[in-house]
């Protein structure tokens, strides 16, 4: 086992960096980014395809660069480190890679090439009110008309579901759940588009008899195309969260060795360090698991359990590090001009987008009888 | 970044697996498993048993009987012995003095205490704490004072792990109580625990069993050439021991193996009609339990992958304080499954209660050490607190 990253990856971390510092390293670019539509930078986004970032992992045919998870990884945690709101998971990602899995020709030319481009903006539509997590979809439906589908329902929330040029939409039909394309200007189609808490963008999208393309060319079952694909999220929110983690630990052990209380630093207090040491703790070990679990998805190993194990101690790690780092800042932590508050929602953001961690753990819990020991090197 | 083990680390893995789940007894091993306390002639014999192989001090200069291996080859090593139930080779004799005399001691002390020391030919005990130096190991008082060619030693040791099995002991001694600091004023002397004017007194643990002491010295002569290095260094040496002693403190192999063995007991036991295994509660615990212990695996090979320069991983520190939480978390969980088995620890010959139930309670007691000795939980937190994040 091999947890370095060689030249080429340092490489690309060093370019991303750059360019997300220079855009958000001061905390108030990103604040003022975020208060305005579409939530992120269009410019940055720009930026990112001409960095060959948009299409990492997809194949050079569709316009891509051919790399792998390992890449994606690199990039999803700069973002997180400075909370980047360009949704590369959300697009890259999860829209896309369903796109890459399914797509016909002729769909991935026009989907990923212009992803990679910088040029269109794809999203997942998926989620529905009172259903959580789940590869299906239940209540938006799909409909044969002619050659083609209407889709009919509501998704909600749909991640930056206002903005996206292209939407990647699940719908039941026949009993199944198939995956459809519809553009954003699509007939039949109401987008009303909300700031999240932690400065992104969600919408309630509803469709009419709105028409759409199916993705790919057969008309089977897509669930578990869709689980394997929020697997692969999952382990790239992951990365995002470990970013994030590491600049809001970061962020506190500086604010203690700084300010002074009873005529000392913070860090005189033991009860504080200490609980620093404990923030140091959880972060490595979710490190060292969603470092794993990319590898897994490399390998194209059991993807869908290894994602489940990351988002467990993801979720845990996170929730901790959130908490504490606005603790050990007392007041001054949960003020919006600050940034390590926005570190915590952002992180309880990524906690519950694909699976929290009870989610995960109950999953897992299913099968512990299948295993005596659990063995990362099987 | 790779998943898997190269083929050769795999096949080196095999190899290992094969050898300690075949050469090693296996009443050597099922005590392990069962938790039973090992009589000395067993950690004598397993410890043989792997010196004779090799396999008892990897890690030792090749010229000693070191293997030269990665430090993940060490790491399989370690946990494979584990993962099987072999005894580990006594900690004091190949982790702590064997490597100090073999870095710092005379040629003298290394051809006479080495070849035996790997061979457990020599049972080494560690006497560094003392009732008023425990955390804060640099304020001990045992003294030892220069007559002649000897070294004149006074004091008191505590917390002598094994030291009723010990034929000798490496001691912490003030030699220069004048010295400014007082890590400075500290030497490092051997000695024979058979010489005069040593006294052992055991002392019981929670758990009933008798596995530390504490240690006087009255008037005990050492010669000259039993003190290791230079006079007043000791504590460059102890500092150098107890670095090696949090390797492979993290002990994943074998909490993995309680927590296979708490499954295993889950399903003999039957609550409401269905077995305890199934219980959604018990369920979720450890399933929890083994993900941080897979982070916690993972790490362990993190830090082994990238401290071949030499230089440790930061995150070691991590091993030590989460291996020694997560081993304790594996027992408390054994208690809970043995349920109202577990009071029952000290069962009469002929009772029903099985072996595990019985000792659940005892070895979740005697747990609690883990998390106390070779650096507190608490000094970890200060490693990391200071050394990692600067506070
Ligand atoms: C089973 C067992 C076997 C042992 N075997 C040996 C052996 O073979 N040879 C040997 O020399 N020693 C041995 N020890 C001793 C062991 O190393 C000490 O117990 C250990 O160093 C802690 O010292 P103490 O018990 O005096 O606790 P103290 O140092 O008095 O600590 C009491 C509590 O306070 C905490 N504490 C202390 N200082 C600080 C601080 N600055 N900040 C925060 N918290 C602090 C500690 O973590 C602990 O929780 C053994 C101990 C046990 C329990």
């Amino acid at each position: 086992m091999e947890f370095s990253y060689d030249d080429e990856q340092n490489g690309l971390r060093e370019a991303v960096r750059g360019l997300l510092e220079r855009a958000y390293g001061d905390s108030e670019q990103r604040r003022s980014v975020v208060a305005t539509e579409p939530g992120f930078d269009e410019k940055t986004w720009s930026r990112l395809a001409e960095m060959g970032v948009l299409g990492l992992p997809f194949a050079e045919a569709d316009g891509g660069m051919g790399a792998g998870p390992v890449e994606v990884s690199v990039v999803a945690e700069e973002i997180g480190r400075v909370l980047a709101p360009e949704p590369f998971v959300e697009a890259v990602v999860l829209a896309g890679g369903l796109v890459a899995d399914l797509g016909t020709d002729a769909q991935r030319t026009e989907v990923l090439g212009g992803l990679a481009e910088g040029v269109l903006v794809p999203t997942f539509a998926h989620a529905e009110i009172g259903t959580r997590w789940e590869p299906v979809a239940r209540s938006v439906t799909a409909t044969r008309d002619g050659d083609g589908w209407t889709l009919t329902g509501v998704k909600e929330p749909v991640p930056n579901g206002a903005r996206a040029d292209v939407l990647v939409v699940s719908a039941v039909t026949e009993g199944a759940t198939r995956l459809f394309l519809v553009p954003g200007d699509a007939a039949g189609l109401t987008r009303t588009g909300h700031r999240n808490h932690d400065g992104t963008r969600s919408a309630r999208v509803e469709f009419a008899d709105t028409p759409a393309q199916l993705l790919g060319e057969d008309t089977g079952d897509r669930t578990a195309t869709i689980e394997k694909a929020q697997a692969r999220a999952r382990v790239a929110y992951g990365h995002e969260a470990l970013g994030a983690m590491e600049t809001a630990l970061t962020t506190t052990a500086e604010y203690l060795k700084a300010r002074k209380q009873f005529g000392v630093p913070l860090s005189r207090f033991q009860a504080l360090t200490f609980r620093a040491a404990d923030m140091y703790v959880a972060l490595e070990l979710a490190r060292s698991t969603v470092m794993w679990a990319t590898l897994v998805v490399d390998a194209d190993g059991d993807v869908v359990a290894a994602a489940d194990r990351a988002r467990l101690q993801v979720s845990r790690a996170g929730r901790h590090i959130g908490k504490e780092a606005i603790q050990l800042h007392g007041g001054i932590g949960v003020t919006a001009e600050y940034s390590v508050g926005h570190y915590t929602s952002r992180l309880t953001a990524l906690d519950h987008l694909l699976g929290d961690g009870d989610w995960a753990l109950s999953r897992l819990a299913a099968s512990v009888d299948a295993h005596p020991t659990v063995d990362p090197l099987a | 970044m790779r998943l898997h083990l190269s083929p050769e680390d795999a096949a080196f893995r095999d190899q290992l697996r094969t050898f300690f789940t075949t050469s090693v007894p296996q009443s050597i091993r099922d005590a392990v498993a069962a938790h039973r306390e090992l009589t000395r002639e067993q950690f004598v014999e397993a410890q043989q048993v792997l010196n004779a192989a090799g396999l008892a001090v990897p890690h030792w200069p090749v010229e000693w009987g070191g293997r030269d291996w990665t430090p993940l080859q060490r790491h399989i090593w370690r946990e494979e012995m584990q993962l099987a139930g072999v005894p580990e080779p006594l900690a004091f004799n190949t982790s702590m003095i064997g490597p100090v005399i073999a870095t710092f001691g005379s040629q003298e002390q290394k051809e006479r205490f080495l070849p035996a020391t790997a061979n457990l030919d020599i049972w080494w005990c560690q006497g560094f704490s003392e009732p008023d130096a425990g955390s804060d190991l640099a304020s001990l008082r045992t003294t030892a004072v220069r007559d002649g060619d000897d070294w004149v030693v006074n004091g008191q040791k505590t917390w002598t792990t094994l030291g009723q099995h010990a034929d000798w002991i490496f001691c912490l001694v003030r030699t220069d109580p004048t010295a400014e600091k007082k890590q400075r004023g500290i030497s490092l002397l051997l000695f024979p625990m058979d010489t005069p004017g040593v006294t052992l007194r055991p002392i019981e643990l929670l758990d009933g069993g008798f596995e530390v002491n504490e240690v006087f010295f009255s008037d005990v002569r050492v010669p000259h050439e039993l003190l290791v290095g230079e006079e007043n260094r000791g504590w460059d040496y102890a500092k150098f021991l107890l670095g090696n002693e949090r390797v492979g403190i993290a002990r994943i192999g074998s909490t993995k193996r309680m927590l296979a063995e708490a499954k295993e007991h889950a399903r003999q036991i039957t609550v409401a009609g269905a077995p305890l295994a199934e219980d959604p509660y018990l369920r979720a615990r450890i399933a929890e339990l083994e993900n941080e212990l897979l982070a916690l695996e993972l790490t362990a090979l993190r830090v082994v992958a990238n401290s071949a320069d030499g230089k440790p991983h930061p995150a070691s520190s991590v091993l030590k304080l989460r291996g020694s939480e997560l081993q304790q978390a594996a027992t408390e969980l054994l208690v809970d499954v043995a349920g109202p088995l577990s009071v029952a620890s000290f069962a009469a010959d002929g009772s029903d209660v099985p072996e595990w139930a019985q000792v659940a309670t005892p070895s979740y007691l005697n747990y609690r050490k883990v998390s106390i000795y070779g650096g507190s939980n608490e000094v970890q937190r200060t490693i990391i607190a200071g050394s990692i994040l600067g506070l």
